[in-house]
């Protein structure tokens, strides 16, 4: 079991909806960035997903992009970003952190190293976009080895007849990518998302997380209504990149998941 | 010859992979599109009406064969190996890209797709595209960096002449792998319609080795011509040839693959030199294994596996990566890489200008300074066949900044 398990015990008990939020590791500095991931679980988060910043994020649109780039031009490295979540793990044994990024700075780091620093410094899930099933021995299944989840993205292209492939070898939840497209770029509709998560659901017990589109409180209320939970991720991002502060940012936390948590 | 179970001919495997390199590293989203591709291509591969259309075009609209030319002046001069020329320059288009760029443009009408988006460096690659769209009548967008667009004017207007949008890229430092991941984020948005037309032997499977089959036209000619020039059953001892992604490398090795007389050796662009302040891009030569852009393959990157830019004055040879079955042929020694830098290059175009008549691009330049180096030390009888990928006409502007001549005033 991962916090992760818990969490969703938890909320599933509460009759909750989940809110999870993105935010980019060591943006716009080492400090700033642990200042605002301290405050988010205060601001009503329940899962933090923290990115990890790659020069080449080929999912994700410019504001994501961004981010990675003040990220990396402020020193920020894997070894950083673990040392970031360490940090929180000091006042925080609760909130389950995924990790998300790219595999490039993983396997540079080596699998079996990075499973055990990660494990160490409290990250319970993995979200790695360019690692698709057919990937799997690379880290998905020694990931869940070392008891940590690997949640896999589904997307509008996935067919009913790829799904259980995809489901095969995921924990922890789903994440439903609810357009095709980049981080940031279009608006999800929860009138196109909802038969898409009934779709994933009929195909596993595990909780479904939509995210991509969801930037206002009302998106983040909608959403989370047809599903388990919602992401928001560039909207929040966008906050931290136009220089505000910790509490600023908190506060436009707190109103996306009082939105998701009102579903 | 061609042992099923001994043969470097074989690759990839069911997975994509070449040894431990190539693969599928792709979101989900793309991941249904590029199967549905590998099934598309597996059926054309056996289908004799796409191979006649490809035979047919190849023929009448890009102009193959091209020549296998014995460079006559060069072999003398530089007075050891006997020197062929594969004439790729020759092709409509001036380089190697067209092969390539049919073959998937053929592909895509198969799939039904009416959009066509591609990524360029030196835009040798954007303007195949953008040719065979015109051909065709599909709509074509090229991705091209910010950088590019600036030192590659040229080919820029051209694209735009054949009624292809040109993208200028400013995501990351806008320049090649950058034009590749905004290529990626467009077709991950526009999957219904899009076919992503790859320009080298990367990228996810099963473009490296779908790249390669188009391009192995120049190995396939090069063996037939051979014997026309040198007699029956002869094989080059050499074949040397450029590498940025590597596509026109494994076009001319790939059939040759399995005779183990033919020396093989690529040549990476070494920038100012292979050195620590990564003034180069020769990702065999100063990288590591990693993954990028859907492949497992050597990448310049870092310690914490961020991938660093190349330096090249070709931009057809900047790129961090490489294609991932040239990894595999240098880990198994089956192939040897080299690096030569800008400077030799430079001199090896104007020497081909001076002792051929052939202005070269800047990427075969490469490949002939390391001609210029092996070839006075080797037996009159040794044979040394180098393909010359692309004509030197986008690069006349770059090259006289280098020899200090003013364009504008003619002097």
């Amino acid at each position: 079991m991962t916090r992760i398990n818990d969490k969703f015990a938890e909320l599933n008990a509460a009759g909750k909806k989940a809110f999870v939020s993105y935010v980019m590791a060591g943006d716009p500095d080492f400090d700033t960035s642990l200042e605002i991931v301290k405050a988010l679980p205060g601001a009503g988060v329940d899962i933090i997903e923290l990115g990890l910043p790659f020069t080449d994020p080929m999912a994700d649109g410019v504001i994501i992009q961004l981010a990675g780039q003040r990220a990396l031009a402020a020193g920020m490295t894997l070894n950083r970003t673990l040392e970031l979540a360490t940090e929180f793990r000091k006042g925080d044994n609760t909130t389950p952190i995924v990790l998300m990024g790219y595999y490039n700075p993983i396997y540079s780091h080596g699998v079996d190293r990075f499973l055990v620093d990660a494990k160490a410094a409290g990250i319970d899930g993995l979200i790695v976009v360019d690692l698709p099933p057919e990937e799997d021995s690379e880290l998905c299944i020694p990931a869940q080895a070392a008891g940590m989840n690997f949640i896999r993205l589904a997307t509008p292209t996935t067919d009913n007849k790829r799904l259980p492939k995809v489901m095969q070898n995921t924990s922890g939840f789903v994440y439903y990518v609810s357009i095709t497209g980049i981080t940031g770029a279009a608006e999800a509709e929860a009138v196109n998302v909802a038969p898409e998560v009934a779709r994933i659901k009929a195909q596993t017990d595990l909780p479904v997380i939509v995210g991509f589109g969801i930037n206002t409180p009302e998106k983040s209320e909608a959403i989370a209504g047809i599903a388990d939970g919602c992401v928001v991720g560039s909207a929040i991002v966008k906050e931290i990149g136009a220089g505000k502060s910790a509490s600023e940012v908190a506060a436009f936390v707190k109103s996306l998941a009082d939105g998701a948590h009102r579903a | 010859m061609n042992d099923l179970f001994n043969s470097f001919m074989n690759g990839p495997d069911e997975n994509g992979r070449f040894g431990k390199f190539g693969g599928r590293f792709v979101s989900e989203t793309l991941m249904p599109l590029i199967l549905s591709l590998e099934e598309e291509y597996e059926r054309a591969k056996t289908d004799d009406s796409f191979w006649a259309e490809m035979d047919d075009l190849w023929k009448h609209y890009v102009g193959r064969p091209s020549p296998l030319y014995f460079a006559e002046r060069m072999t003398e001069e530089l007075g050891g190996a006997k020197i062929y020329l594969k004439r790729d320059e020759l092709n409509h288009t001036g380089a190697h890209k067209i092969n390539n760029v049919l073959g998937q443009i053929l592909l895509a009408r198969r799939m039904g797709k009416t959009r066509i988006i591609a990524e360029t460096g030196a835009g040798q690659h954007g303007v195949a595209t953008a040719t065979v769209c015109a051909r065709f009548g599909l709509e074509c967008v090229v991705f091209m960096g910010a950088h590019d667009v600036e030192r590659q004017a040229p080919n820029v207007f051209r694209m735009r002449l054949l009624g292809a949008k040109v993208i200028s890229v400013t995501s990351g430092r806008g320049t090649l792998k950058d034009a590749m991941n905004d290529a990626l984020r467009d077709w991950v948005t526009n999957v219904e319609n899009t076919f992503y037309c790859i320009g080298t032997v990367a990228g996810p499977h099963p473009y490296p080795a779908m790249v390669r089959d188009f391009q192995s036209i120049i190995g396939k000619e090069v063996r037939e011509q051979f014997q026309e020039h040198e007699g029956e059953g002869k094989l080059p001892d050499t074949l040397i040839a450029a590498i940025g992604g590597g596509s026109n490398a494994m076009g001319l090795f790939f059939p040759f693959l399995d005779d183990e007389s033919v020396n093989l050796i690529g040549v990476e662009a070494g920038g100012k030199g292979v050195n620590d302040k990564m003034e180069h891009c020769a990702s065999l030569t100063g990288g590591r294994p990693g993954v990028l852009h859907g492949n497992r393959t050597y990448l310049l990157q870092d310690d914490d596996g961020q991938i660093l830019e190349g330096f090249s004055i070709s931009a057809g040879l900047d790129y961090p990566g490489i294609g991932p079955e040239h990894s595999w042929l240098h880990d198994t020694g089956r192939a040897q890489y080299v690096a030569i830098t800008d400077k030799e290059a430079l001199e090896a175009f104007q020497f081909c200008c001076l002792q051929e008549g052939i202005i070269p691009a800047l990427e075969p330049s490469h490949a002939l300074a390391h001609v210029m180096k092996i070839a006075p030390d080797l037996p009159k009888d040794h044979i040394i066949v180098m393909n010359m990928c692309g004509r030197g006409d986008k690069d006349i502007f770059a090259v006289a900044k280098h020899l200090g001549f003013d364009m504008e005033q003619g002097d």
